[in-house]
């Protein structure tokens, strides 16, 4: 590629990203009432999308090859631990993080 | 300019996880540059302009390919797409925010949308100020990351492995605190088992645009009942 092609394919990378991150606010704009059926899903989708972006950051672990998601499940399950414990966030997401490290590096 | 001091001084704390997950994944994306043959200028810019982390990465490939924007728009517009349900579960957020409200919207990231959205506001901290405290300083743990694993990115040598794990840790923290205040979990299993099975079903690199298909999908035809619950339990 030259360097105006790099330029054009990041440029229209930033607009796809630009894209869907402002459609909602230009589609529903302040000063007129949010439809009630997107009002819902304003409410419902948080709790739905939280639990998406936890199996996102698993997508690439394999339960039937190499440490069979033994680590991930693991400390996944210390940090569900720690946290209903303490409620601490910052310990909740440091501890099962260094078990984690621990783990891929001296155990699996 | 107390009200900013004030309102970066709340933010910081809840950004600590990101600033350990973003100087790491940010090193990580501008070593991978650094090593795919381009300057610390693409993955500092890049960084900047973009700041969404996995596009970064799959831009870096898009980069090395053959030029084919239109491809790459369709592309961003898919990996993306989950942005569009942010946008909607800040409408009323981001409300009364003033000329922040732009910044607010062009950085939100997946880390900074989870923290704006569940982080309480403590009441003499001004909401628009705060929010726009996580989004600046975690844009600047992942610019800094970029640009220096893109200088340095061919001297590092230090055992890291695992160390990414700590975004995953952040999200279920986050999930659980969205599931303590919540009194119907139905969403936010719908979120875990449909994401699972689109995962199984579609493999890691498509299953994000059937996975929100189908929890808009259920949550759309489960509206009636939901709401319902909400409002017994109201009155």
């Amino acid at each position: 590629m030259t360097l105006t092609q790099q330029i054009i394919t990041i440029a229209v990378v930033v607009l796809g990203t630009m894209l869907t991150r402002f459609l909602p606010f230009l589609l529903f704009p302040a000063g007129k009432p949010t439809p009630k059926y997107i009002q819902y899903l304003g409410k419902v989708l948080p709790a739905a999308v939280f639990g998406m972006l936890i199996i996102y950051c698993l997508k690439n672990v394999s339960v039937f090859s190499g440490s069979h998601a033994l680590p991930e499940l693991i400390s996944i399950a210390v940090v569900v631990a720690l946290h209903l414990w303490k409620r601490q966030m910052l310990l909740s997401i440091a501890g099962g993080t260094v078990l984690y490290m621990l783990l891929v590096q001296f155990v699996f | 300019m107390k009200k900013v001091k004030k309102a970066f001084a709340a933010a910081f704390p809840h950004t600590i996880p990101i600033f350990t997950g973003f100087w790491f994944l940010g090193l990580t994306y501008g070593i991978y540059m650094n090593v795919s043959g381009f300057s610390f200028w693409y993955p500092m810019l890049m960084s900047a302009t973009i700041f969404a982390g996995s596009m970064e990465f799959v831009t870096c490939n898009l980069l090395l390919g053959a030029f084919n924007p239109l491809q790459a728009f369709v592309m961003t517009l898919m990996i993306n797409a989950r942005h569009l349900f942010y946008g909607i579960s800040m409408l009323d957020k981001f409300r009364g925010t003033g000329w922040k409200k732009f910044y607010l919207i062009f950085g939100m990231c997946d880390e900074t949308f989870s923290i704006n959205y569940t982080a309480k506001v403590p009441e003499n901290v001004d909401r628009g100020w705060f929010m726009f405290a996580v989004t600046f300083l975690n844009q600047c743990y992942w610019v800094l990351g970029a640009t220096l694993g893109g200088i340095f990115g061919s001297f590092l040598h230090f055992n890291t492995e695992g160390l990414d794990f700590v975004m995953t840790a952040m999200f279920v923290v986050i999930f659980m605190e969205q599931w303590l205040k919540d009194r119907d979990h139905i969403s936010a299993l719908l979120g875990l088992g449909l994401s699972l099975l689109c995962l199984i079903a579609f493999g890691a690199d498509n299953f994000i645009i059937p996975s929100m298909l189908g929890i808009l999908g259920v949550l759309t035809l489960l509206r009636g009942k939901l709401e319902e619950r909400e409002e017994a339990v109201q009155s």
